[in-house]
């Protein structure tokens, strides 16, 4: 082990610089800018707490749209996301070497294009015409007459921005997961079923998942990250920020739509702030769940 | 019951009772993997088949127009398309190398010395595993244009480099290097950078392989750096560029949106396919206290 008293700070130090300037000094930035009326030109005025009195009592838009949205879309692309992903690794995890890791690379692929694949593919898919990929066979199977304009019709776009970004979100956190499961040690399935584990179901939660914890942890804050990151998809589709009618106007958006739109920053980065600690609570939650107890 | 035990899990052979695992994996693999296969179709399809009603899914007449057109459209704008690319290929080595470089440095630091704030460091680092960059965009934009570096190369680079993910995953696995190992290479007299070199960099090829695909896979996908912190397109990335084109909605923005998109996902897909046994390795090691 190494003790001198310098050297542990000489190796951090290039990190701990730009990890500082670039994340915490924002984060400190946005907490700060968020009290008050700033527009990008004029120096700051300190307000109190009037945006986020606004935020929460006069911002109609706000309400009514961009907080049930933020809050449907991470309830299913977080929690709904992990699931999917567990279980899929959980699939993988039992099949033979060649095909798990053919089919893992295919899962996780979509994560690796997120932005690239969105905007060129699911253009194409969710195209508001006749030759739209999703029209066409929703026409040829008789389910509709008319083809739908997809991303002007507001009972759509949440969950076409649902599905896509659901369809991205194997990334890190399902690689870890099923890189948890093939290490627990097939000991414990053995002394399971001798302690009268009798399905499937109870040896998932009974002896797998309490032996991977800690995979399963990172697996949920990369979940809850990707979803709340995931924010750019229905500006993305619909090509406009704000989505049609707000339908799929997320947190992000409308940090955007004020900040560099509107140039409203102060009131931008109580948004901001909202959003972070969104994200904290969530976060907080998984660690309620699988944090080891000792 | 014993048959639900152990053998289940990573299985050497085919057994019978893996069957109705790939009934449901397969068609969801399908769905998955469909867009991917779209797009490299896509890429190819000439304008008549790009725009055919019906329209179809896989290509019938292969050409290269598209990439003719990216390339000769690219051309007589002002910015040519290789710029872009040797833009997107400069800020992609540039954050991959040193983000491994900082990282490998911080996780021995981390995993095998003893300092103060040792811990303090390793759970701010686990808080902001939970960063979303586009919540604090605005403060970043004002940090960036304090330091004075809009609308450079360090835009790109800088804000990119410190990536909690990485510093993480890579911790995780120094933890693993044995103690022993370091003891003996000091007792020979070796100093903390030596050890740094020739004993912990060797052993943590897999995650360091881990780390350079994740820093990679931000980098070369990230049309952020370049729609907010710079303004000439001489500096811009290819990313950047294919955004534009798939959004411009011209006719033949699409095809070439498609081949620009095809030139992007390559690499991507290479890097992971190369070293996915690394990843697993390291990713098994990942755990989150």
């Amino acid at each position: 082990m190494i003790t001198k008293r310098r050297t542990p700070y000489l190796f951090l130090m290039p990190y701990l610089i730009l990890f500082t300037v670039f994340i915490i000094v924002p984060t400190v930035m946005a907490i700060g800018l968020s009290f008050t009326n700033y527009n990008a030109v004029q120096t700051p005025q300190f307000v109190g707490l009037t945006n986020y009195i606004n935020l929460l009592t006069q911002d109609t838009i706000f309400l009514q749209y961009v907080l049930p949205n933020t809050i449907l879309f991470s309830l299913v692309v977080g929690p709904v996301g992990y699931m999917l992903a567990f279980f899929l690794a959980w699939s993988l995890s039992q099949l033979t070497k060649l095909p798990r890791t053919v089919l893992a690379l295919i899962l996780y692929s979509p994560s690796m294009t997120m932005g690239v694949a969105m905007t060129v593919m699911w253009r194409v898919v969710f195209l508001g015409n006749q030759s739209g990929i999703a029209n066409y066979a929703l026409t040829q199977l008789g389910i509709i007459t008319e083809p739908i304009v997809w991303m002007l019709n507001t009972n759509y776009i949440m969950p076409i921005v649902i599905i896509v970004a659901l369809w991205g979100s194997m990334g890190v956190g399902f690689l870890a997961m099923l890189a948890g499961l093939l290490d627990v040690n097939p000991e414990l399935y053995e002394a399971g079923a001798i302690d009268g584990v009798r399905n499937r179901f109870q040896e998932v939660f009974y002896i797998t998942i309490p032996s991977m914890k800690p995979q399963m942890l990172f697996g949920a804050v990369m979940s809850i990250v990707n979803a709340f990151q995931a924010g750019n998809i229905g500006v993305m589709l619909t090509g406009s920020n704000p989505t049609p009618q707000y339908a799929a106007q997320l947190m992000t958006n409308h940090i955007e739509d004020y900040g560099f739109t509107r140039y409203e920053m102060g009131y931008a980065a109580a948004v901001s702030v909202g959003l972070l600690g969104l994200i904290y609570a969530f976060s907080f939650v998984a660690r309620m769940l699988f944090a080891e107890k000792d | 019951m014993a048959a639900i035990g152990g053998t289940r899990v990573n299985p050497k052979k085919f057994h019978k009772n893996q069957i109705p695992i790939y009934l449901y994996l397969i068609p969801i693999a399908v769905f998955m993997g469909l867009p991917i296969v779209y797009i490299i179709n896509h890429a190819f399809k000439p304008m008549d088949e790009l725009f055919a009603f019906p329209p179809r899914f896989f290509v019938s007449h292969p050409s290269l127009i598209n990439f003719q057109n990216l390339f000769q459209a690219a051309g007589t704008s002002s910015i040519p398309l290789s710029r872009y690319i040797f833009n997107s290929v400069l800020v992609t080595a540039a954050v991959v190398f040193l983000s491994v470089i900082i990282s490998t440095m911080a996780a021995f630091a981390l995993s095998k010395m003893h300092f103060k704030l040792k811990n303090t460091v390793f759970e701010v680092n686990n808080l902001a595993l939970m960063f979303v960059a586009t919540a604090v965009t605005i403060p970043r934009y004002l940090t960036i244009s304090s330091m004075g570096i809009l609308d450079t190369y360090w835009a790109h680079i800088l804000p990119q480099v410190a990536m909690p993910v990485c510093l993480f995953l890579i911790k995780q696995f120094v933890d693993g290097v044995p103690n022993s190992l370091i003891e003996a290479a000091q007792l020979e007299g070796a100093g903390s950078f030596t050890v740094y070199r020739k004993i912990i960099l060797p052993l943590i090829k897999p995650a360091i392989a881990t780390g350079a695909i994740l820093v990679f896979q931000n980098v070369w996908n990230n049309i952020e750096t370049s729609n907010l912190f710079t303004s000439s397109e001489g500096v811009r990335t290819l990313a950047f560029y294919m955004n534009t084109l798939s959004t411009a909605g011209t006719v033949q923005g699409q095809g070439m949106a498609a081949a620009a998109a095809l030139i992007m996902f390559i690499p991507n897909l290479l890097l992971f396919v190369v070293m996915q046994s690394s990843v697993m390795n390291t990713m098994a090691h990942s755990g989150l206290k």
